[in-house]
């Protein structure tokens, strides 16, 4: 019985079975859909009413863990954050995400965006280890200094950039926006000194050189993270560097000890739950 | 050499041809706007301007430098789109030697006729 | 990397858009095209032009070749890419050097990214690219 509020939406879906179907091909399922519906929702109501095999990965369904970017409507977004009605569409076409290779129906295989992201060295690189292991203070940072790489460290790593990337769509040595803009990320955060260390990789045939600012990438990024402006501030860094303009200054230091009196109740640290094997 | 290196000598290849190429499109091929100005009388394409402009060291210059800067921003960015079609190691190394040989030797060619031009002129008495 | 699911690359089909389409990718898709265009006509250009060094026999016989009609059109062609590439050119280089895409802002809703701010940027390249080449134009053909 359909309510007045209800609306009959067709669910256009790009399937695959691997070891059975040849290429993938696409399946109608027609659903009710009800205001505030998500596309995920509607994935999970068409499992449940009529192709209980349908595979998708997602997760948390409040747009943060990353899981659920697929190709809805040909345009790269997360299922759980993006509404049927706001589509304005009675066809909902979804299909796994291009540019990674279909592991099932909409299952995308990230693992190669995972394995360049970790070629970036995406953590704080610094000399001094028995600091960073066993931190006796925080390191030193402004408020600014905090906004030049806040935007990019809001990457929720779900590939929606790497999709819509022209480069991507051919190069597979190209680092793409993902990996790209997480490096500087890094490369921005005054805690770091990995600049030189990065370079190494960003400088070759890999690095930004390949991206010519067609945007797509921040046009979909569900998080605001903005990867085109990251890899031109990168590409500023990186020539700035190459032509001995760059400024060199050693990382954040660690904090000074605060003055004044020390309170002489608070409670001991609890012991460490994580110890080295 | 690193894509770093490359990339920025086509951005600055790039600001040499918006200069002289664009002296050069006014010159050769504006000569409409240069008859408003009132600086342009002769045929540009017709031989006395061009013997005039070969015997001319100022001309000769910035012929080289936009022939080699033109050819170097040309052939970076053909390569740009080659790699990007993602081809293997060797089709690779085909193509970054395939472009130098012909790039260079296009420069070579250009830079030729730049310098004989003179030659040519005085030979037929222009 | 080796493939470990179905193939899904887009492939060139991506580079032209793969249902998307900004307007940024059009810009994109024309400066590369508009870039071919014009090192195709450059190499071209330098074998044309390089009779010069043969003598006025050579020259004056080459430039009747390639006065006609047909060949006026083609360079007054070469002429409107050269002014979108160049025009564009200095957009990209402004961009791609890192100051035209404002500084980091915090990702609030809705989303502004760098492309919308540079936007309006875009829209001059084109507008611009089209007087410099309406101009060419009249050049070309009208006052000649
Ligand atoms: S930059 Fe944006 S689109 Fe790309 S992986 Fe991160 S959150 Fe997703
Ligand atoms: S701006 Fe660069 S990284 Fe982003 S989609 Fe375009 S080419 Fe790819
Ligand atoms: S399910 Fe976590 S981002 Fe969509």
């Amino acid at each position: 019985m359909a309510g007045s509020n209800t609306k009959q939406v067709t669910f256009h879906l790009r399937r695959f079975e691997p070891g059975k179907d040849a290429e993938p091909h696409w399946e109608d399922h027609s659903i009710e859909v009800t205001p505030g519906m998500t596309v995920l929702d509607g994935l999970w109501k068409v499992k449940e009413l009529s192709a209980p095999s349908l595979a998708w990965r997602s997760s948390c369904r409040m747009g943060i863990c990353g899981s659920c970017g697929m190709l809805i409507n040909g345009r790269p977004r997360l299922a759980c954050n993006t509404q049927v009605s706001e589509l304005g569409s009675a066809i909902v076409a979804v299909a796994p995400l291009p540019n990674f290779d279909i592991i099932k129906d909409l299952v995308p295989d990230l693992r190669p965006i995972f394995e360049t992201h970790r070629e970036m060295l995406p953590y704080l690189l610094r000399d001094d280890t028995a600091e960073q292991e066993d931190p006796t203070r925080e390191y030193r940072q402004t408020p600014h200094e905090l906004e030049q790489y806040l935007q990019f460290s809001y990457c929720i790593k779900c590939g929606c950039c790497m999709a819509a990337c022209p480069t991507v769509a051919t190069d597979a040595q190209y680092a793409g926006p993902m990996p790209l803009g997480q490096a500087h990320r890094y490369d921005s955060d005054t805690r770091d000194a990995g600049f030189d260390r990065r370079r190494e990789v960003l400088a070759g045939g890999s690095g930004p050189w390949r991206c010519h600012f067609a945007g797509e990438c921040s046009q979909v990024c569900p998080k605001g993270v903005d990867p085109a402006k990251a890899i031109q501030l990168m590409k500023r860094q990186l020539v700035s560097d190459l032509l001995r303009l760059r400024r060199r200054t050693p990382p954040a230091a660690v904090a000074e000890a605060p003055h004044g009196t020390m309170r002489d109740d608070i409670p001991a640290a609890p012991p460490r739950t994580v110890t080295e094997a | 050499m690193r894509d770093r290196t490359l990339w920025t000598w086509h951005i600055g290849a790039g600001a040499v041809i918006l200069v002289l190429l664009g002296l050069h499109m006014v010159i050769m091929h504006l000569s409409g706007t240069l008859g408003f100005l009132g600086v342009q009388d002769a045929e540009p394409t017709g031989w006395a301007s061009v013997a005039a402009r070969a015997g001319s060291l100022f001309f000769t210059l910035t012929y080289v430098a936009l022939l080699g800067a033109a050819l170097y921003h040309g052939f970076y960015g053909f390569r740009n789109i080659l790699m990007e079609l993602n081809p293997g190691r060797t089709v690779r190394s085909v193509i970054n030697v395939g472009l130098s040989v012909v790039g260079l030797a296009l420069f070579a060619f250009g830079t030729w006729a730049a310098l004989a031009a003179p030659g040519a002129a005085t030979m037929a008495g222009g | 990397m080796q493939t470990r699911g179905h193939p899904n690359r887009l492939g060139i089909r991506g580079w032209v858009g793969g249902g998307r389409w900004g307007f940024e990718r059009y810009m994109y898709t024309l400066h590369r095209l508009s870039g071919l265009a014009l090192l195709v006509y450059f190499t071209m250009h330098i074998f044309v032009t390089s009779t010069r060094a043969v003598g006025p026999d050579a020259w004056k016989q080459t430039m009747s070749v390639v006065s006609g009609p047909l060949f006026t059109m083609g360079e007054y062609l070469v002429f409107a890419a050269f002014a979108f590439h160049a025009v564009n050119g200095i957009r990209l280089g402004a961009i791609e050097l890192g100051f035209a895409v404002g500084r980091p802002i915090e990702p609030v809703y809705p989303y502004q990214t760098s492309v919308g701010g540079q936007r309006r940027l875009a829209r001059a390249v084109l507008m611009i690219a089209f007087v410099v080449a309406l101009w060419g134009g009249l050049d070309f053909f009208v006052w000649k």
